[in-house]
């Protein structure tokens, strides 16, 4: 029997419900308003009281409207299918809803249950097998999906049948499994999962060792994110937040892309769902949308859905890392999901913390980031999540509890900078504050020297350090005047403006210069060090600055310009005459 | 709004702050409307069989034994094409003398369109104003605030930007509108002899300022009818939105509720996103754009009311005093329109994009030559001319009193460029500068 109860108290979308019976905590419910099922979850429970947040508008809702509860936490479906789709927070499919407006209560089926997958079997029976284990494998696009037992399946199990090579319906029976009791169990292609909680399954979590391929200098040259790591974004608006996220949705060198737009922009979703489908994968050469699938519950959506979709986000990226893939989750805004957090605890007349923001953001934060990582799997594959969030402090001051307690789960910090984005020096990201703690573990150190060239790191510790030597000159050059200081300094700024405009700016909207692989990054960077060890002699800082201006302006057509190609080896000839001849 | 037969009315008030009152009432629903010895309220709260009533125009005088009588139903507007041309106030009643309009009573502060059915927006509304259409264009579809300071003629922008844009219909929001600017905004209108396609709901303020609270909703409302039943091109000003944000928080204060940054509530973000997210290019043809005044304290956008628009809104457009020339300009540096590069280039002429980045980046050239001139150091050749060009263009094209089409913008952007600069300090492509450079300059 399920428990019941009559809505008592409304305030928002925080509704009191009285209860008949046992429920738990973060169980759904439905309220019955005239007909229509609202969906809500249990967040608090005093005595015979269960306090319900409500996915949807309470506009209309009445004390006394029934209330039935459902006996299981909000739950993500997870097999074939998943990929190309786009949901809503609760993982309600968009594209088969009717109408141009969004409705109360209507709920969609997120998988479709007609379609026929082909199906090969993996497993045989007599096999044991436990939850994760891979079963068969169905082709999702080009990606073999792997069909799997269940992840709530505890303990050991044998495999009795597996289905013949065929096509079959997601809901079909593609294997049977008896537990140690004797007990058969049905598996099919689709299983549940609540989204709160972790997938596990696999055998460890080893701290990731190799660097995730972005195309973004400023990223992969200076501050790498590990495969399997996680990164943030903070920026005040108008810095270039969402640019730099699409650009890594678009270049990540991942199999599966989630992007999650948690309370941002209606039209940049749209933007996504208009160019995702022509544009084309870098590393695979087919189509964007077919590894990406997007969650989105934009800033007009219902508030408390925002909590939910980085969390679905997140359950389905786990869901593929079991199949021994790499998947890249983006959320853009991690402050949107807090603010609704913050919405939510202050109608609950919480006690609050900083910014009115709830006492345990900093433990919720880090816990969903934790969720990120490579694992090893039970059949000795790998798998990982590695996550970028975006975070939009309030008046882009960087001193505020989401930044905060952030900059404490994440281990790559991508600080956009509003005096970067006046100056349209783009990607905005400051190459002085931003950092990657990756780049302290010497297992990263060791893979980067071997996959790139054997003093990479120290190659880029260098670059790191002229871009430092150049920002602290530069102030002295504009106190003391350009006469004021000896003709040293002027190269010491000029060599940090070359890296700047060379390695760490990037034109986003340029065909080639937008994605530059690891080897071209290698070439580049070798390139520019190579300048910035050369002894020029200038007589004067008017010398200096031409003969760099004239080095920048070269450097940046070879950035446009097809690696390797006739024009770009042109650049490079005239780059070798400046060096020779001064 | 009329009383049903058999209605119940309510007699005893247990409680009255400043803006509420809660009684004893039994089967009341949430967002209900209803009446408090006449003036209209809205359910906020209900606790058992307590329920809580926000007063739209303030509780003053209001007695322990008032009567309460309540509708059933969420705040409405009557929608059908006699809206056209008319004036009302934040309940959506006539304020020009006009009888009641009839016609389908839809709930206001509706759903959300479904993300997946909009379109990208693509077409340009022009609006003759060059620091707009050259620097910051303008897309069906898109919000955009302005961001000024109150001594601004923020108002009058609008008021010209509204009457030039090809849309079908304007929706006026005024908020907190002085009796003055209604009655401009009312003559505007009427010498422009564009009555017929322009609906104002207007709260000015000698009105409570909680009422304030309904008028983005019944403005949308309206739009969200042109655009969707009549497929129309819809224009929404709203001003100013700094005075409908205090009215929040002061309904949030009332409600005892944990203020956040700037004594606003917490729920700014998704009240203000609510509003402007009605922005929309729909499947069907018709759009609903916004344009909205943002008014700041002295320039301050880390304020939590134009900090928290700017990251909803898909740009800004900034009023500055230019001391130089004495014009007021769109500050060229600090505004935006995020969605320009959807249609610069692809609607206008080749050069646009090309001859906006240069212009504005020589401007910046002559803000650095300025600081130089401030701090006593030399100033060369390129900086003097730098300074020359940076006053002919702030009164040629960044000046609001500006009125001319996007193709003459260009072509004065070109002639300025000649007149100071040679071809090569421009930075613009070769095959562009071949093609537009005026004849017989250097």
């Amino acid at each position: 029997m399920k428990t019941t109860g009559i809505v008592t108290g409304i305030i928002s979308n925080l509704v009191t419900v009285r209860i008949d019976g046992h429920v738990s905590q973060n169980e759904i419910c439905y309220i019955d308003i005239d007909g229509t099922k609202l969906m809500a979850e249990v967040i608090k429970v005093t005595g015979k009281n269960a306090f319900v947040q409500v996915y949807e508008s309470t506009r209309g809702l009445k004390q006394g409207n029934t209330v039935e509860f459902d006996g299981h936490m909000l739950e993500a479906t997870l097999g074939p299918g998943l990929l190309s789709s786009c949901y809503d927070g609760l993982q309600n499919n968009l594209t088969t809803m009717e109408g141009v407006f969004l409705k109360r209560g209507e709920y969609t089926d997120p998988l479709d249950h007609g379609k026929l997958w082909h199906f090969t079997p993996i497993a045989k029976p007599g096999d044991k097998v436990s939850a994760a284990c891979w079963i068969g494998e169905v082709k999702e696009g080009w990606l073999p999906h792997k069909i799997m037992v269940p992840f709530s399946f505890k303990g050991e199990y044998t495999v009795e049948s597996v289905s013949a090579e065929g096509d079959y319906k997601i809901d079909d029976k593609m294997a049977v499994l008896v537990d140690a009791q004797g007990e058969k169990h049905v598996v099919t292609m689709v299983q549940k999962w609540p989204v709160k909680i972790a997938i596990g399954g696999y055998v460890e979590k080893p701290r990731p060792y190799r660097i995730m391929e972005t195309g973004v200098r400023v990223i992969d040259t200076f501050n790498p994110i590990a495969e399997g790591g996680t990164g943030f974004i903070p920026g005040p608006f108008g810095c270039g937040k969402t640019v730099l996220q699409h650009a890594i949705a678009k270049q990540g060198d991942a199999e599966i892309i989630v992007m999650a737009a948690c309370g941002e922009r209606a039209n940049e979703v749209v933007e996504i769902f208009t160019e995702f489908p022509e544009l084309v994968d870098p590393h695979t050469g087919r189509k964007l949308m077919e590894r990406t699938t997007i969650i989105c519950n934009t800033s007009n959506m219902p508030v408390a859905a925002r909590e939910a979709s980085v969390y679905t986000a997140m359950t389905i990226c786990e869901y593929y890392r079991a199949m021994g893939m790499k998947a890249l989750l983006l959320a853009d805004s991690t402050s949107r999901w807090a603010q609704a957090l913050r919405e939510m605890s202050n109608r609950m007349e919480e006690l609050p913390g900083a910014d009115a923001f709830p006492v345990d953001l900093s433990a919720i934060i880090s816990n969903f980031y934790s969720r990120a990582g490579i694992v090893k799997l039970k059949n000795g594959q790998t798998g990982s999540v590695t996550f970028i969030g975006t975070v939009s402090p309030a008046g882009g001051n960087l001193k505020e509890p989401v930044t905060e307690s952030t900059k404490k789960a994440a281990r790559c910090f991508y600080a956009l900078e509003q005096n970067r984005a006046d100056q349209k020096r783009y990607p905005a990201v400051n190459p002085v504050d931003s950092y990657s703690k990756y780049l302290e573990y010497p297992e990263v150190v060791e893979f980067l020297n071997a996959k790139i060239s054997r003093n990479w790191v120290d190659n880029v510790a260098k670059a790191k350090n002229l871009v430092r030597r150049g920002k602290e000159v530069a102030e002295q050059i504009n106190i003391l005047g350009d006469d004021g200081v000896p003709v040293s300094y002027h190269e010491q700024f000029w060599k940090s403006e070359l890296i700047d405009f060379v390695i760490l700016q990037q034109d986003a909207f340029d065909r080639i210069d937008a994605i530059t692989p690891l080897e071209r990054q290698r070439y580049m960077l070798e390139l520019v060090l190579k300048v910035c060890d050369a002894s020029f002699n200038f007589d004067d800082f008017d010398q200096c600055r031409s003969t760099y201006k004239n080095l920048i302006n070269t450097f940046r057509q070879m950035n446009y310009s097809e690696f390797n190609s006739e024009k770009f080896n042109g650049y490079l000839g005239q780059i070798n005459k400046i060096i020779a001849n001064e | 709004m009329s009383s049903r037969a058999f209605q119940r009315i309510y007699t005893e008030l247990e409680a009255i702050t400043k803006a509420t009152v809660t009684l004893r009432a039994q089967g009341v629903s949430n967002d209900e409307l209803a009446t408090v010895n006449g003036r209209l309220a809205q359910v906020v709260k209900i606790k058992g069989d307590l329920v809580t009533l926000q007063i739209f125009s303030g509780t003053e005088g209001i007695p322990t034994d008032a009567d309460v009588l309540f509708f059933g139903k969420a705040p409405s507007l009557n929608v059908s094409e006699n809206l056209s041309g008319r004036f009302f106030n934040a309940y959506g009643e006539p304020i020009d003398g006009g009888p009641a309009v009839e016609g389908e009573a839809r709930q206001i502060g509706g759903p959300s369109v479904n993300p997946y059915k909009r379109r990208q927006p693509s077409e340009l509304i022009p609006t003759g104003i060059a620091g707009i259409d050259l620097n910051n264009t303008l897309v069906s579809g898109q919000k955009i605030p302005f961001f000024a300071d109150p001594d601004q003629p923020y108002n009058q922008v609008m008021a010209k930007v509204a009457l030039r844009a090809d849309v079908d219909k304007i929706i006026l929001g005024g908020m907190g509108l002085s009796n003055d600017d209604y009655l401009y905004f009312r003559h505007e209108f009427e010498s422009a002899g564009a009555l017929d396609k322009i609906i104002s709901f207007v709260n000015t303020t000698d009105q409570p300022p909680v009422e304030r609270l309904l008028i983005p909703d019944m403005a949308l409302t309206a739009a969200e009818y042109f655009a969707v039943d009549k497929n129309e091109k819809v224009l929404v000003l709203l001003t100013d939105m700094t005075l409908y944000a205090d009215a929040l928080s002061i309904v949030s204060n009332r409600m005892d509720q944990i203020p956040s940054k700037d004594s606003m509530p917490g729920s700014l973000y998704s009240d203000l996103a609510k509003i402007y997210e009605k922005a929309v290019q729909l499947p069907d043809g018709g759009s609903i754009t916004i344009i909205a005044v943002t008014t700041l304290n002295d320039g301050d956008i880390t304020h939590a009311i134009p900090d928290n628009t700017g990251y909803i809104t898909e740009g800004q457009l900034f009023l500055r005093a230019d001391t130089d020339t004495g014009k007021t300009i769109i500050d060229p540096f600090r505004s935006l329109s995020r969605l320009k590069q959807l249609v610069q280039g692809k609607k206008t002429r080749e050069d646009h994009s090309q001859v906006m980045n240069a212009s504005v980046r020589l401007y910046a050239d002559a803000q650095n030559a300025k600081t130089k001139l401030e701090n006593g150091f030399d100033l060369s050749d390129y900086d003097k001319r730098c300074l020359e060009y940076a006053k002919d263009y702030a009164v040629n094209i960044l000046s609001i009193d500006v009125n001319i089409s996007i193709e003459e913008m260009l072509n004065t952007a070109w002639a300025l460029f000649a007149k100071h600069f040679d071809r090569t300090e421009t930075g613009i492509k070769d095959a562009l500068v071949e093609k537009y450079w005026p004849d017989g300059s250097k």
